[in-house]
């Protein structure tokens, strides 16, 4: 088995993929045969990424599957891959969410089919082989490089108001990123490594760990996001076509994250801790801010924008608490946050193919013609409020429990979730589902066909199977997050 | 057995929520009701082997998840406390399944309706037999849940969907504190296991600890924060405002969920938590004074409601509120005694009310009844006899329950005994004359309602009553067989170790007392009698002559109203403000619009320079030389 390089044919499956529907002609005839190779492509991935979970082995802190090949004969820069406890949820995620996005493609997009296909499966592509990454250098080439197909798919697949969404897209996440990119060259100056696996640790000067951080933390905090800079994230979900929704609020959100734990933990303890308590007052302020804003939205998938930069508020609390519930929390959240709000969104994207709006005031009473459909976003939206038994609550309540030990404010501000992200979400649920149906246009309106079903029922079964399974999650990351944390208590001398 | 009991009512739900619509109501209805009577024999039959010296059984059944030391099981603790929680959820729960097929058997979504009871029911099985106080958040906010699907099970009616969405935050209200409660738990005991926290209670007795920044007794701040979870849960003074209006639900979830079951569970919390509670001195004031509060507070309200399900609504409030002052007090084996007397007289109640209602075509106001003794003899005779346990009548259920609540009151030294007990009498007062409001405005005196519904009223099918049998023979002998375990001689070989118990002997009231308890309830009884039955015009003078204490009665001492404007209203204010002043105006138009149209305006402003006229950079390159040339001569 050692021989097979099976991580790099997961990370470049896709672009094969991709290059295999490049071929096919581009007429009426042979759109079916695209999505099919699109489909089954991103399928045949899925199932080897589970191959991988299998092969996964918990007692093994350090990265698997790794693969290296020097790129550059006078630079230590490497094409270095492996996963870890850390990164094997977030490819899975990317793997699981990716055939779902073009299945829920397949009658919404009219226009540009092999170009949307490719794009997608090239996403795909760059977000493993981001996770997958140990060099610097790859990560960041990949990191960057999906912004070219999301800003794609939101720019041509998108709604009206799509070009501003996706520049407001683009250009903020490139001001973090130049700033990430300077960064990476100070620390190649530093150490002459390009390894995340090999700068974990404590080994730069403090003042010097500051300014990494803040650089860092600007393309971070960003792509989380974090507020204050969480208002691209609103407009962008308007715009972007529904998969492209579920990939940016699945996926890309937890790139944020996921660098938060790897460099500004990882790499840059002293910093992390210096600046922990101006993380917990952005995160705090995103919780109750964004709650709030998230009950006053019109259109539906606004609002659950709003409600994903509430929720990746507790990640970041999660994250920057650094112990193993806070951290292990915080992951297990990203995991249930990319799940449910995925589901959200195609929840969305199902009555918008239908009635081509998302005003939450046209729906009324939508369960009296559509009871499956009720009945499965009534399974996403309890996740989304954290109910015990769901995805959302493991997670939820691991960041409570950790920010206990951090401060009392912190977990006030934490638990009050609680009660926030139930007002909204309800509120939204009773508009839209429950009631009489008022509006005549609706009275036609037909329930899930199988296509929607073999999307929505896997989430929903994903949803519960976290919240009553949590620990085949928490297991292979345990030892990961527990070298993270000694790594930090040690260079804090805690 | 034990899991059969917790996991059968999960079967029966899961059935019809897969195969509700395939086999048809009439398979949902058999199984939820079959499997449910299953549960409530085996847990009676537990229930009767726990009633001897038993050591606390755990039963282990798999670890949910493991954090760093957060260690959490999905485990079943088994002692009395949680057997007598078994059958009287289990008890109650059959009867209104039975009950539910014949009261529903007009409704088009049956299936989905005995599914959503027995998924209540083994969320609340769950909630009773947790090992730790994870399981048990598990299980409250399951039955929150339930209660959420169940409040707005007529999801056609808007003031359902209110009431359900009401319930469920004001529920989450309350969850906050318990949730908080429990992260503060883990972080003092190192564990959310009971047997942990109860084994280290003591050593923490002062202990203090820092929470916003001041200084709490630690045992005081833990008990307070999973208090404020059991006021939400349970409808106490502040968090009541959603039990009222849960009634907009069908009648058989009001009896289960808002009466026998679901509201006790903020009761079950506290005596369950009792080896802790029992250091947390100024925290036991506070739940005895916020009991009596709401007692008195509920009942106050009872007496002038119009709504049948409404006046035994607030009633549940109102007794409540004596089994957490018990609680309080320290009296947790009254308190769980008359928990488990007022489920099956409650229960009654309701389900009588449901009848009433049934009988009448969905009329619940009971000014338009009136006089339908003679038509529903049965479900008439029911309703005094659950209106005779709830006043404590002499030998039945609540006679027994009530009176140990009145003497551990009496004889507690607790400061706030004295106004607990003084409100435990006015209360019980008040409870009789409400009691005896509802009963002759509906069953006797002159019918008030149209001649044509009257003549249709008629006596619920046998399903419907055979329940009410069960529950009132409850509601009759539960106190004769039962009162020696729970507060008699036999206490200590029952209780064991499953809650803290006081002071062993069991005192009397003197004779003095009890005949001022005794003549109260009569006193509201006659009252009740004079106003409602023989000088009817007189409800009319009173409530004019009254006015102002009237209309706070009536309209629940505006605490709706009040919430409305200090809560919601702000609520929706700040949630628009956030979003037009803070995130378009202020993030936007500083951040990314901002930036873009200073490049635009100094762009615009820089472009003119490049004008296209020779003399215009002639000049610019003048001045430039000249500028240079100085900066040469001088420097």
């Amino acid at each position: 088995m050692a021989d097979i390089p099976i991580l790099s044919i997961i990370i470049f499956l896709p672009l094969l993929g991709a290059l295999v529907i490049l071929l096919i002609k581009d007429d009426e005839n042979s759109l079916n045969n695209i999505k099919k190779v699109a489909l089954w492509t991103s399928v045949g991935v899925f199932l080897l990424s589970l191959f991988i979970w299998l092969q996964f082995d918990s007692s093994n802190s350090g990265y698997q599957f790794q693969e290296k090949f020097r790129w550059f004969n006078d630079f230590n820069f490497y094409y270095h891959i492996g996963i870890d406890g850390i990164s094997l949820f977030m490819v899975i995620l990317s793997t699981f969410l990716t055939p779902l996005c073009i299945l829920a493609s397949w009658e919404s997009i009219k226009k540009r089919v092999k170009e949307y296909m490719i794009a997608f499966l090239f996403l795909e592509t760059v977000m493993i082989g981001m996770f997958a990454s140990i060099d610097i250098l790859l990560f960041y080439i990949f990191f960057e490089v999906v912004l070219i197909p999301m800003y794609l798919i939101i720019g041509i697949w998108g709604g009206e108001r799509r070009i501003y969404a996706s520049f407001k897209f683009f250009l903020y996440t490139l001001l973090g990123s130049v700033l990430m990119l300077i960064a990476i060259i100070v620390i190649y100056r530093l150490t002459n490594s390009m390894s995340i696996e090999d700068l974990q640790g404590n080994y730069f000067a403090k003042n010097v760990q500051i300014y990494l951080w803040l650089a860092f933390f600007a393309s971070f905090a960003v792509k989380i996001p974090m507020w204050p800079f969480h208002t691209w994230l609103p407009d962008a979900h308007v715009e972007a076509p529904t998969a492209g929704s579920v990939i940016l609020a699945g996926v890309l959100l937890k790139m944020g994250g996921y660098g938060f734990i790897r460099f500004s933990l990882g790499m840059l303890p002293e910093a992390s801790e210096y600046f922990s308590p101006f993380i917990m007052i952005l995160s705090i302020v995103a919780i109750v801010y964004t709650s709030f804003v998230a009950l006053a939205q019109t259109d539906i998938k606004k609002l659950i924008a709003y409600s994903s930069v509430a929720h990746m508020g507790l990640v970041t609390i999660g994250i920057f608490i650094v112990n193993s519930q806070g951290l292990e929390g915080a992951m297990i959240q990203m995991i249930s946050h990319g799940v449910l709000s995925g589901a959200l969104f195609f929840c969305v994207g199902v009555i918008y193919d239908r009635m081509h709006t998302r005003e939450i005031n046209f729906y009324a009473g939508l369960v009296n013609r559509m009871p499956i459909y009720a009945t499965v976003f009534m399974i996403f939206m309890l996740g989304s409020v954290g109910l015990p038994g769901t995805s959302g609550f493991i997670g939820e309540f691991l960041v409570i429990v950790g920010a206990f030990k951090y401060s009392s404010i912190v977990v006030i501000g934490a638990a009050i979730g609680i009660i926030l992200s139930a007002v909204y979400m309800l509120y939204l649920y009773k508009r839209i589902i429950f009631g009489v149906m008022t509006n005549e246009k609706l009275i036609e309106i037909l329930d899930l066909n199988n296509r929607e079903k073999i999307i929505l029922i896997p989430l929903a079964i994903a949803v519960i199977f976290i919240g009553i399974f949590p620990n085949v999650f928490i297991e292979p990351m345990r030892l990961p997050i527990e070298s993270i944390i000694i790594n930090y208590e040690f260079a804090n001398a805690k | 057995m034990a899991q059969l009991i917790v996991f059968l009512p999960l079967f029966g739900f899961l059935f019809c929520f897969f195969f509700g619509k395939i086999f048809g109501f009439k398979a949902s209805q058999i199984t939820t009701t079959s499997l449910l009577f299953v549960s409530t024999i085996l847990s009676w039959y537990l229930f009767f082997s726990y009633l001897d010296e038993r050591e606390v059984e755990v039963i282990h059944i798999f670890n949910w998840f493991t954090s760093g030391n957060f260690i959490v099981d999905w485990s079943i603790r088994l002692d009395s406390l949680t057997t007598t929680m078994f059958v009287v959820v289990c008890s109650v729960s059959a009867c209104v399944h039975l009950y539910s097929i014949g009261y529903m058997s007009d409704d088009p979504s049956k299936e989905r309706f005995m599914g959503y009871l027995s998924l209540f029911t083994f969320f609340m099985l769950m909630l009773v037999s947790s090992n730790n106080l994870l399981q048990m958040f598990f299980g409250w906010e399951g039955v929150g849940l339930a209660s959420y699907l169940l409040i707005g099970f007529w999801y056609h009616k808007p003031s359902a969907n209110n009431a359900a969405v009401k319930a469920f935050l004001v529920n989450r209200i309350g969850d906050f504190g318990y949730a908080l409660g429990i992260a503060g738990i883990f972080y003092i005991f190192g564990s959310v296991e009971f047997s942990v926290i109860f084994d280290n209670a003591e050593s923490f007795k002062d202990h203090s600890m820092q929470f916003i920044g001041i200084s709490f007794n630690t045992i005081d701040l833990l008990c307070f924060l999973l208090f404020i979870g059991a006021m939400g849960k349970s409808a106490q003074l502040g968090l009541h405002t959603w039990l009222p209006d849960a009634m907009e639900g069908p009648t058989p979830v009001s009896a289960l969920i808002h009466a026998a079951t679901m509201v006790t569970a903020g009761v079950f919390l506290v005596a369950r938590m009792s080896p802790l509670f029992e250091y947390a001195l100024i925290t036991n004031l506070f739940i005895t004074f916020i009991g009596a509060s709401t007692a008195i507070f509920a009942a106050t309200i009872a007496l002038t409601q119009n709504d049948i399900k409404r006046v035994i609504a607030y009633s549940t409030c109102s007794q409540l509120g004596y089994m957490f002052f018990a609680a309080g007090l320290g009296a947790y084996n009254a308190s769980i005694f008359h928990l488990m007397t007022h489920g099956f007289f409650k229960a009654l109640l309701f389900l009588s009310a449901g009848s009433v209602i049934h009988a009448m075509h969905h009329e619940q106001d009971m000014r338009k009844m009136g006089g339908l003794f003679k038509k529903i003899p049965i479900t008439g005779s029911m309703m005094w006899i659950g209106s005779l346990a709830i006043i404590g009548f002499p030998y039945f259920s609540g006679y027994y329950s009530k009176e140990s609540i009145l003497e551990n009151a009496y004889y507690s030294s607790s400061s706030m005994a004295t106004f607990a007990y003084t409100v435990g009498i006015l209360t019980a007062l008040l409870t009789a004359f409400y009691s005896w409001r509802l009963l002759f405005m509906t069953f006797h005196g002159q019918t008030r309602s149209d001649k044509k519904t009257f003549d249709n009223a008629h006596e619920s099918p046998l399903i419907m009553t055979l329940p009410l049998f069960v529950l009132a023979f409850g509601s009759i002998f539960a106190g004769l067989f039962f009162s020696n375990f729970y507060i008699g001689k036999m206490q200590y070989s029952f209780w064991g170790d499953s809650i803290i118990l006081h002071d062993g002997k069991h005192h009397y009231l003197p004779f003095i007392q009890t005949l001022i308890v005794k003549s109260s309830v009569a006193i509201g009884v006659m009252l009740a009698a004079l106003i409602y039955f023989y000088k009817k015009h007189l409800s009319k003078i009173l409530a004019h002559n009254l006015d102002p204490l009237y209309s706070i009665s009536l309209n629940k001492w505006y605490i709706d109203e009040l919430y409305h404007s200090i809560f919601i209203r702000p609520y929706f204010y700040l949630a628009n403000l956030f979003w037009k002043k803070g995130d378009e105006r202020l993030i936007d138009g500083y951040g990314p619009n901002g930036i873009s149209k200073l490049i635009s305006i100094s762009s615009q402003y820089l472009s003119r320079f490049q004008s296209g006229y020779l003399y215009h950079y002639a000049f610019v390159m003048l001045g430039g030389l000249v500028i240079i040339l100085t900066w040469f001569i001088y420097y």
